[in-house]
């Protein structure tokens, strides 16, 4: 079997699903000849041509616009937002009009893409290169919420939501882009939306994460165990709809969870992800449940690793949960 | 000023006595005519039913087309079978010429069980992919956008299709505007973006959107054909939108029509225009109503009269009647009716809101049986 990273792993994907299916397109800022800035589309532009893989020009709102059209008419559109930071001018596309179009016409006009868009910090990249938006999706009746945190699971995962009959935004974690590797099946799988996975078996603690902080969460479970704490890490890989059953059945065994990522603290996935398992599981709780993650405030630039989540804060709220 | 780029010409078949100029007449069969005609009246009886059902209490909201029936209507003409109309939310008239009937549209004026759209919009949100007629939102010019994706679509298949996207001047200022006529000019896309110019969003004025000298102007910026017509003037716009479809069909690429109308009303009916408007513009503007010209028109063809204007007066009068009766005695669209659609197949959370919402109290006097 190959091995891959996360960007050979995409660019599978959708070669795959470019040859298998003649109603999807590519289109986005610099998709084309250049193959991405983060090169996820090299060379699909020259296997399929300029009508396939469409290097349009630079709006965010024009090309989730025109994709949405495009959707209508029965195509399948993938469009890429070259940063998940400049999703926001095509926010009222995606919230007002994708998200709705099933719903609001009676089920006459749905509208099924797959939007691609990289996502996350670590990379030196600022305000503008770094955030994290998803809370605002999920928090968007109508839409799914994707981010896979290796290769297999990012081909997997892509196949699935590229065949899904609803909206998809795919969140790729470019921190670990290149970082991670793992062996890749060529040829076609399916890893099915909705379905998180515990990564690490344990007995004390339940970690959720996902994308690149998922890896911080093992290192720190890593870390905790040479303090006779037994954590159980789950990669939610599928954010919305959540895994629920999964989340439960590991909380109900551990009775303690922390929540990682790397959006903001407030109003972020993690308060949903908090209530609801006070909702389904407060009586099997024996600690309180903790969240690690950004802070309120802007993604900073030079102090970009003291605000990402990493194992270094996420091993004392291991301890301090275990031990509540 | 390079005044060669504002575009000084507006086109026009009609004149006020409804004589048709020869030289650009579409010179429709007089079937056609009349059935237009007819269709521009209905729409008006409509209109104005419904403005009288909302003061009355007994629909929620209505978003009229009163005096730009004619832009509306003819552009709706125009179409082909392939062809597909993206609507802003002013053109049920639009709507009801593609062949939904009255009182599919009246069920969506009441939000019955009924409603193609289920009771999820505001009256006048209406979705008609069987008359290849688009879904309404509110959010300003996102359609056009749309429209602009959805026959780029059609043109990649190639198919024959064109897509017609109505908006009104005030949607000019919106990023779709540019967002828009910029892919359409860079594709070269089979689109015809329909302005209804009729002067008014909501309380602002056309010359406080734009610093242009004409809507139409802005066509030329992007590579899009620019054409302005006099949208009270039914057969000129069919002229124009006919030409502009055509030139889609050919590959020629993408127009934008300004067409030059009156809002004869309000915003909506939540809207009060004394606060904006003075009485003698409006009596004015009434002046150039579009359906009295039309009507000028088809009387010298010796194609209308007295005799049949009552006639049809009367049938339109009892279908309406009809039509309302039977949507007022439709009962509330089934409460699990909210659950569904939000995803192609429901998931686990609204699973459980729905059966939380079938355990709740129901509020009283809204909504209705199960």
């Amino acid at each position: 079997m190959p091995q891959m990273n996360m960007v050979q792993a995409v660019n599978d994907a959708l070669r795959l699903e470019l040859k298998r299916d003649p109603r999807v397109v590519l289109l986005g800022e610099d998709i084309g000849k250049v193959g991405g800035v983060f090169r996820v589309t090299q060379d699909l532009y020259k296997e399929f041509g300029a009508d396939r893989v469409i290097d349009t020009p630079l709006s965010e709102g024009g090309i989730i616009g025109a994709a949405i059209g495009m959707a209508l008419y029965g195509m399948r559109p993938v469009p890429e937002i070259q940063f998940s930071d400049f999703i926001f001018p095509a926010f009222d596309q995606i919230v007002s009009e994708l998200a709705k179009f099933r719903y609001r016409s009676g089920g006459e006009f749905p509208a099924k893409m797959v939007i691609r868009t990289p996502v996350g910090g670590g990379i030196r990249g600022g305000h503008y290169h770094s955030q994290s938006p998803e809370a605002y999706f999920i928090h968007t009746p109508g839409l799914k919420v994707v981010c896979p945190s290796n290769p297999y699971d990012a081909k997997g995962l892509l196949l699935s939501a590229l065949r899904d009959e609803d909206p998809v935004l795919f969140f790729e974690p470019k921190r670990i882009y290149r970082a991670a590797r793992s062996e890749v099946p060529e040829g076609d799988y399916t890893v099915p939306l909705s379905q998180a996975k515990v990564v690490r078996p344990g007995q004390h603690v339940t970690v959720l994460a996902w994308g690149a902080m998922l890896y911080e969460a093992i290192e720190a479970a890593n870390q905790a165990a040479a303090q006779g704490i037994d954590t159980e890490v789950v990669d939610l890989r599928t954010l919305w709809p959540v895994d629920i059953d999964t989340i439960v059945a590991s909380v109900k065994k551990t009775g303690r969870v922390v929540v990682v990522h790397e959006a903001p603290k407030t109003c972020g996935f993690g308060a949903e992800l908090i209530a609801l398992i006070n909702e389904k599981a407060f009586l099997h709780l024996e600690a309180p449940p903790v969240r690690v993650t950004g802070y309120d405030t802007p993604f900073p630039y030079t102090l970009e690793m003291d605000y990402l989540p990493l194992a270094g804060r996420i091993l004392p709220a291991l301890i301090e949960t275990a031990r509540y | 000023m390079q005044t060669q780029f504002v575009l000084d010409d507006v086109v026009t078949v009609l004149g006020p006595d409804g004589v048709a100029d020869p030289a650009t007449d579409p010179k429709l069969p007089g079937e056609t005519v009349v059935r237009l005609f007819k269709h521009m009246l209905l729409t008006r009886m409509v209109d104005e039913r419904l403005v009288l059902l909302q003061r009355q209490g007994r629909i929620g909201f209505h978003i009229g087309s009163l005096g730009e029936e004619a832009c509306i209507l003819g552009p709706a003409a125009a179409l082909g079978d392939d062809d597909w109309l993206w609507p802003c939310y002013r053109e049920f008239g639009a709507l009801l010429l593609r062949g939904m009937p009255l009182q599919t549209y009246l069920d969506n004026m009441y939000g019955n069980a009924n409603d193609a759209v289920k009771g999820r919009q505001m009256p006048d949100h209406y979705s008609g992919r069987p008359y290849k007629f688009g879904s309404v939102s509110s959010p300003i010019g996102t359609q056009m956008t749309q429209a602009v994706g959805f026959s780029w679509a059609a043109k990649m298949k190639g198919d024959k299709s064109v897509s017609l996207v109505f908006f009104g001047e005030g949607a000019t200022s919106s990023s779709e505007f540019h967002n828009a006529m910029n892919f359409a000019g860079v594709y070269k896309t089979p689109t015809v973006f329909l302005c209804r110019n009729n002067g008014w969003a909501i309380s602002v004025p056309a010359g406080q959107q734009t610093g242009s000298q004409t809507f139409a102007q802005k066509g030329f910026a992007y590579g899009v054909t620019p054409v302005r017509v006099d949208g009270n003037d039914l057969l000129a716009m069919i002229k124009v939108t006919r030409d502009a479809i055509e030139r889609g069909r050919r590959g020629e690429g993408p127009t934008l029509i300004e067409a030059l109308t009156h809002r004869l009303s309000g915003h909506s009916t939540s809207d009060d225009p004394k606060a904006y408007r003075n009485e003698a513009e409006m009596t004015a503007e009434r002046a150039k109503d579009p359906i009295p010209r039309m009507r000028a028109h088809v009387v010298a063809l010796g194609l209308w009269d007295d005799a049949q204007e009552k006639a049809w007066a009367e049938q339109v009068e009892a279908d309406i009647k009809r039509a309302v009766e039977t949507a007022e005695k439709t009962p509330a669209p089934a409460l699990h009716t909210m659950f569904e659609d939000v995803y192609a197949t429901q998931p686990w959370h609204l699973v459980e809101q729905q059966a939380e919402a079938e355990r709740a109290p129901r509020p009283a006097g809204h909504g209705g049986g199960h």
